[in-house]
């Protein structure tokens, strides 16, 4: 197991897909295998941005992540993408569409896209999560983006595993007692009301309104986006590129 | 196996989106499973690149307008130059009889007809899936 393990990385290291690829699921699958590779790679850690994205369900959260791909690709920043989605409760299984929405990147060698299903404890794909993402960073991504959905309680707490993390509103989601209740505005760095273009000056005022009386003491930077049109995107990317700078990196990873 | 089988269904060449292919995939998620599902008139690059990313045990091809003898095949022979020969290649959509030797010699494990229970193609997939640490 050590060996294969120190094969893998090699391989990786080397720039084979499969290799990173089979390190990514043992991650995943097998904790004990988790600890032993999070160990092994841990001196090469610390070099890429990594952004979390949060947010209401289909509030256009991996389109976002298409266009801002885009936008890093442009820079010439490679990219390493984490999509979790929840498995049924009831058969365990998944299904995982968010790579459907960047098709523009699978050709793209620069671009490495990974989905992975919740797996029923958010304890266990925290950890699991958290060592893809040291993957991705000691294998030379520049910047790493994990999609969680679920705002609150519910979902991963992908708020420790990251460096900045977006939260991604859609109009119509809710009114300011549920943001209220969600809590997640307070964790939040950058705010995207996504959708712009079907009216988001409701959702606007009442994030305003929570983020007033909150206890925050620097109100996050909410941004109108069309992720649909790629309207705003470069805002947004200006923002996770400030926001880059107040974060060391070290600090919040836990490790 | 003690973990989920991932399977990726992929729609190679012109078609759109069909019934069959979004049936499956959320038949193989009620059967336990882990479906990608990635869209529709996919290259075969993109697939078998898929296929590495997505770490998957298996891989259903799905095509309704002809053209299989055609990309079936090149999947194939990608994934086996990738590193990929393992993966248990499926394909289901409208496959006339004549063909089904050849891609069968080509390596494509198994064809459902339109004729297939989701739990005919789970039970198959669960008895020939490659084992753990192969
Ligand atoms: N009108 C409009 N629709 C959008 C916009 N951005 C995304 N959409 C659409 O919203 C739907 C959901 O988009 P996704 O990117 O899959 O959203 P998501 O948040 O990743 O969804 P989940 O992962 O399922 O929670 C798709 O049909 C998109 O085309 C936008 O700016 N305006
Ligand atoms: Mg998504």
């Amino acid at each position: 197991m050590k060996q294969d393990i120190d094969k893998l990385i090699a391989g990786a290291l080397s720039g084979e897909e499969n290799s990173l690829s089979c390190l990514l699921a043992m991650v995943e699958n097998d904790d004990t295998s988790a600890s032993r590779i999070l160990n092994a790679i841990s001196p090469s850690l610390g070099k890429a941005y990594r952004i979390g994205i949060t947010g209401s369900p289909g509030s256009g959260k991996s389109t976002l992540i298409d266009k801002l791909v885009g936008i890093m690709r442009g820079k010439g920043l490679t990219v390493g993408v984490i999509c979790v989605d929840p498995s049924s409760p009831v058969t365990g299984g998944a299904v995982l569409g968010d790579r459907i929405r960047m098709e523009q990147h699978y050709s793209d060698d620069g671009v490495f896209i990974r989905s992975m299903a919740s797996r029923g404890s958010y304890g266990g794909i925290s950890k699991a999560v958290g060592v893809s993402v040291a993957l991705f960073d000691a294998f030379g991504k520049d910047v790493i983006i994990v999609e969680t959905v679920g705002i609150g309680q519910e979902g991963i707490d992908i708020t420790r595993i990251v460096d900045t993390t977006l939260l991604v509103l859609a109009p119509g989601w809710g009114d300011s007692m549920q943001l209220m209740k969600a809590g997640i505005l307070e964790v939040a760095d950058i705010i995207a009301i996504n959708k712009a273009d079907l009216g988001a000056d409701e959702l606007a005022d009442s994030i305003r309104d929570i983020l007033t009386l909150s206890s925050r003491k620097s109100v996050p930077p909410v941004i109108q986006t069309q992720a649909l049109n790629n309207i705003g995107i470069e805002d947004l990317y200006h923002e996770l590129e400030n926001q880059r700078g107040k974060h060391h990196h070290n600090e919040k990873n836990g490790r | 196996m003690n973990r989920p089988i991932r399977v990726l269904i992929a729609k190679p060449g012109l078609d759109g989106h069909d019934r069959g292919a979004l049936t499956l995939a959320m038949g193989l998620r009620d059967e336990g499973m882990e479906v990608i599902y990635t869209g529709v008139r996919q290259t075969v690059e993109n697939i078998v690149r898929t296929c590495s990313q997505e770490y998957v045990d298996v891989l259903g091809l799905s095509l309704l307008s002809g053209g299989h003898n055609y990309y079936f095949p090149k999947i194939i022979d990608l994934l086996k130059e990738k590193g990929l020969g393992h993966i248990l290649v499926l394909a289901g959509g409208i496959i006339p009889n004549e063909d089904r030797e050849s891609l069968k010699a080509k390596g494509v494990k198994e064809i459902f007809g339109p004729g297939s229970t989701i739990s005919d193609i789970a039970n198959y997939i669960r008895e020939n899936v490659r084992g753990e640490d192969s």
